[in-house]
């Protein structure tokens, strides 16, 4: 080879190392004039016909939708957070992970300055302020409200010799402990193999979502080890879980979800967002549920907010974009299609909404079910790492279900993991 | 006494810098690659791990030396816990793929009916999204209505919670592991046994050595070298196993390895750290205490393969 050969193919080779490098730090490729805009959830927001309508009403827009599942949708978002890239231009974040990143509110547009302090009046009080910023920075608009009631098995219920009406099974539990009973009378006539209720976690979260302090109190001092009404709902939970009415399954695993098609379980607690979850996931079962009230008033679990992160390239169009999806007359159109309850108090009144029927669930009464579940609804104050304390009381509730601790060892362990969260 | 050095035109100069500097600038794409996505890591990892830093408030890092180590070595049984799971998982994983990897490419090193097809097939596992993989492996595992439990209750076993237990999530995990790198292995093995003359073998059968005395005194000597290589290099992947116990029971609880961190493993943990608490300073000090760790297990595991016998 030539010395004038070689030296050229060092400067090519040079030259291409650097062009690699550069090019992965590249600009954006050319979009053909439309405005992109992605949607980052979890689970179904129930947005697809939602998403069709505001393109056919802005042509120059274009949106996707990318769903994860529940943990790592977030686990993702703070990692694109902490690396300035990646994130979607409209982020969802659910009410147990909100307190943690409106921790810090400069990664996202604060809403209020684009127009959202006009719009404030829209939503729940609470709901407002649980996404709102210390410094009064607004990081996301409410999406839906958990509220709280029991999904139920009318055919299993039968089965066992308990009643199925909705008004006869609401009677059967006006208290957590008449729950229990009830299904120590369920188990003694059950269908083989079928459980009293799908898992501890679930129910603890119910429980958990009633009392009026939750796991810090509003000064984001963890109280787990101090709040009674923890401790007393963890008690009866295990009694529950040693009396054998728990069918074992940890909530949005692969395996609950299998639970819901082979019918492993009578009864799960049932924010207004389960409904669709069972319908998605066991769409075989159609008729089969039914929804009555929760025992023990009311209580909230999950709901969501629509967050802009600043690094998107069309912030504007992507908090135009949020508001109009959170919108009253959207959550309407998403609550009749999905049963997602509106986090908009002027639909409680709403006769389209209190009339609604749900066909899936036996045509329960859901509208009024849950607009009444929400007006009553104490909302509990969620601190900092309410996401992984939810997550800590799992695992603990999960090692008295497997057999490898019994009630005061789990909770023991439990106080040290959750004191380790700072 | 030296020959006068005879003087040099420029034209002549310039060649022998080339020759001199042009193999640096043929590899300098490799360093130049390395530096920005192995070596700056690595060091900027060294500095966050001596900070306390929040995931998402780099501002508001602190510099607080040796302290994390000091939490992570000395007051923190989960890292323990994590590092002991890493260990029983590389153990669960290594020996098993290396003993298959060879027996399969000593089969396949027979003349057979359709022996490209086996050959091909030994790469489709490894192939294979590992997401995928995993989540159908966490189903063939399910307590309730799982494969392998049905199939051990034919024989009165079965209903085995298994990622309830120890033992029993980490032989699972494991065994995800060894499917989808047995065959890998074995290509490597056959590649090598090819190269082997075969009139070692027939001097072999010659002084009446049979078929399993040859493999063990002839085969497997002559692939120290690439027995070494996959050890090392199947070290150095199972000390960093992240998406199979993570996706073996995935959920909310999904990063921290099971109820009790049964399988948790510190690849694990130190996601758990980093992307659920947000500490990224002693998510840092993880990986740079498992990165030390892998390469003293890989140096073990070097020191144990080369003790194979070569006459």
């Amino acid at each position: 080879m030539r010395p004038n050969t070689r030296t050229r193919m060092v400067l090519v080779a040079v030259l291409a190392a650097i062009t690699v490098l550069s090019a992965c730090s590249g600009g954006d490729g050319g979009s053909g004039g439309k405005i992109k805009l992605s949607l980052g959830l979890f689970g179904n927001f129930g947005y697809t016909d939602l998403i069709k309508e505001y393109q056919a009403a802005h042509p120059n827009i274009e949106i996707t939708e990318r769903t994860a599942a529940y943990s790592d949708h977030h686990k993702n978002l703070a990692a694109h957070l902490a690396t300035g890239g990646g994130a979607a231009d409209i982020e969802a974040i659910d009410t147990g992970y909100v307190a943690q990143f409106k921790a810090t509110p400069d990664k996202f547009v604060d809403l209020n300055t684009v127009g959202g302090d006009k719009l404030k009046d829209r939503w729940l009080g609470w709901k407002w302020s649980a996404s709102l910023a210390k410094g009064g920075q607004q990081i996301g608009y409410g999406t839906d409200v958990g509220g709280l009631a029991i999904c139920y098995r009318r055919d299993l219920l039968q089965a066992a010799g308990l009643p199925a009406d909705r008004e006869a099974v609401s009677a059967l539990w006006p208290t957590w402990q008449a729950f229990f009973d009830a299904g120590k009378r369920f188990q003694a006539n059950a269908p083989g193999g079928v459980k009293w209720m799908d898992g501890g976690p679930t129910v603890l979260n119910a429980i958990f979502g009633q009392a009026p302090t939750g796991y810090y109190d509003t000064s984001d001092q963890l109280v787990v080890d101090s709040n009674p009404a923890l401790r007393t709902g963890w008690d009866q939970v295990v009694d529950a879980v040693k009396a054998n009415l728990s069918a074992g399954l940890l909530y949005s695993t692969p395996t609950w979800n299998t639970g819901f098609t082979q019918g492993q379980f009578a009864t799960v607690t049932c924010p207004a967002w389960m409904m669709t979850k069972i319908k998605d996931q066991a769409p075989d079962t159609a008729g089969k549920w039914d929804v009555a009230s929760v025992p023990g008033g009311g209580g909230n679990w999950g709901g969501s907010y629509l967050t802009v992160p600043k690094q998107g390239k069309h912030t504007a169009e992507a908090a135009d974009l949020a508001a109009w999806l959170t919108a009253p007359e959207q959550q309407a159109k998403v609550f009749t299609s999905q049963g997602l309850l509106p986090s908009t108090p002027s639909l409680y009144t709403d006769p389209k909404i209190t009339s609604y029927t749900n066909p899936f669930f036996n045509n329960a009464p859901v509208g009024k079910l849950f607009t009444d579940a929400a007006k009553n609804l104490n909302p509990q104050y969620q601190g900092p790492k309410a996401g992984d304390v939810q997550t800590e009381f799992g695992n603990a509730m999960q090692r008295v279900e497997q057999g490898k601790q019994d009630g005061a060892a789990a909770w023991q362990q439990l106080v040290g993991d959750v004191a380790k969260l700072k | 006494m030296t020959a006068p050095v005879p003087k040099l035109s420029f034209a002549d100069r310039r060649a022998n810098w080339d020759v001199k500097l042009s193999p640096f600038g043929f590899i300098s794409p490799y360093f130049l690659i390395f530096g920005v996505f192995g070596l700056f890591p690595l060091l900027y990892t060294a500095f966050v791990s001596l900070q306390k830093r929040n995931l998402l408030d780099a501002e508001g890092a602190k510099f607080i030396g040796l302290e994390n180590y000091r939490q992570l070595l000395f007051h923190d049984p989960y890292f323990w816990n994590a590092m002991g799971n890493t260990v029983s998982l590389w153990l669960l994983t290594t020996i098993p793929q290396i003993l298959f990897a060879l027996g399969i490419a000593h089969l396949l090193n027979r003349r057979l009916r359709g022996r490209t097809l086996f050959r091909t097939g030994m790469i489709l596992p490894n192939i294979t999204s590992v997401a995928a993989v995993t989540i159908i492996f966490a189903q063939l595992f399910g307590r309730d209505f799982g494969l392998v439990n049905w199939v051990l209750s034919w024989f009165g076993a079965g209903h085995v919670d298994w990622q309830a237990g120890t033992a029993s999530s980490h032989a699972a995990i494991a065994s995800m592991v060894v499917w989808r790198w047995t065959g890998y292995h074995a290509l490597i093995f056959l590649a090598s046994m090819q190269a082997i003359p075969s009139s070692l073998y027939e001097a072999a059968t010659l002084d009446g050595a049979k078929g399993h005395q040859q493999f063990l005194r002839i085969t497997v000597p002559l692939l120290r070298p690439q027995i070494i290589f996959s050890t090392v290099i199947a070290t150095t992947g199972n000390m960093r196993l992240l998406a199979e116990p993570l996706l073996f029971n995935p959920g909310t609880a999904a990063a921290t390895g099971g109820s009790d961190r049964q399988f948790q493993t510190a690849a694990l943990y130190l996601y758990e750290q980093g992307f659920s608490k947000y500490d990224f300073g002693y998510s840092s000090a993880v990986a740079l205490l498992l990165a030390i760790a892998t390469m003293l297990v890989a140096g073990v595991a070097y020191l144990v393969t080369r003790r194979i016998q070569t006459d």
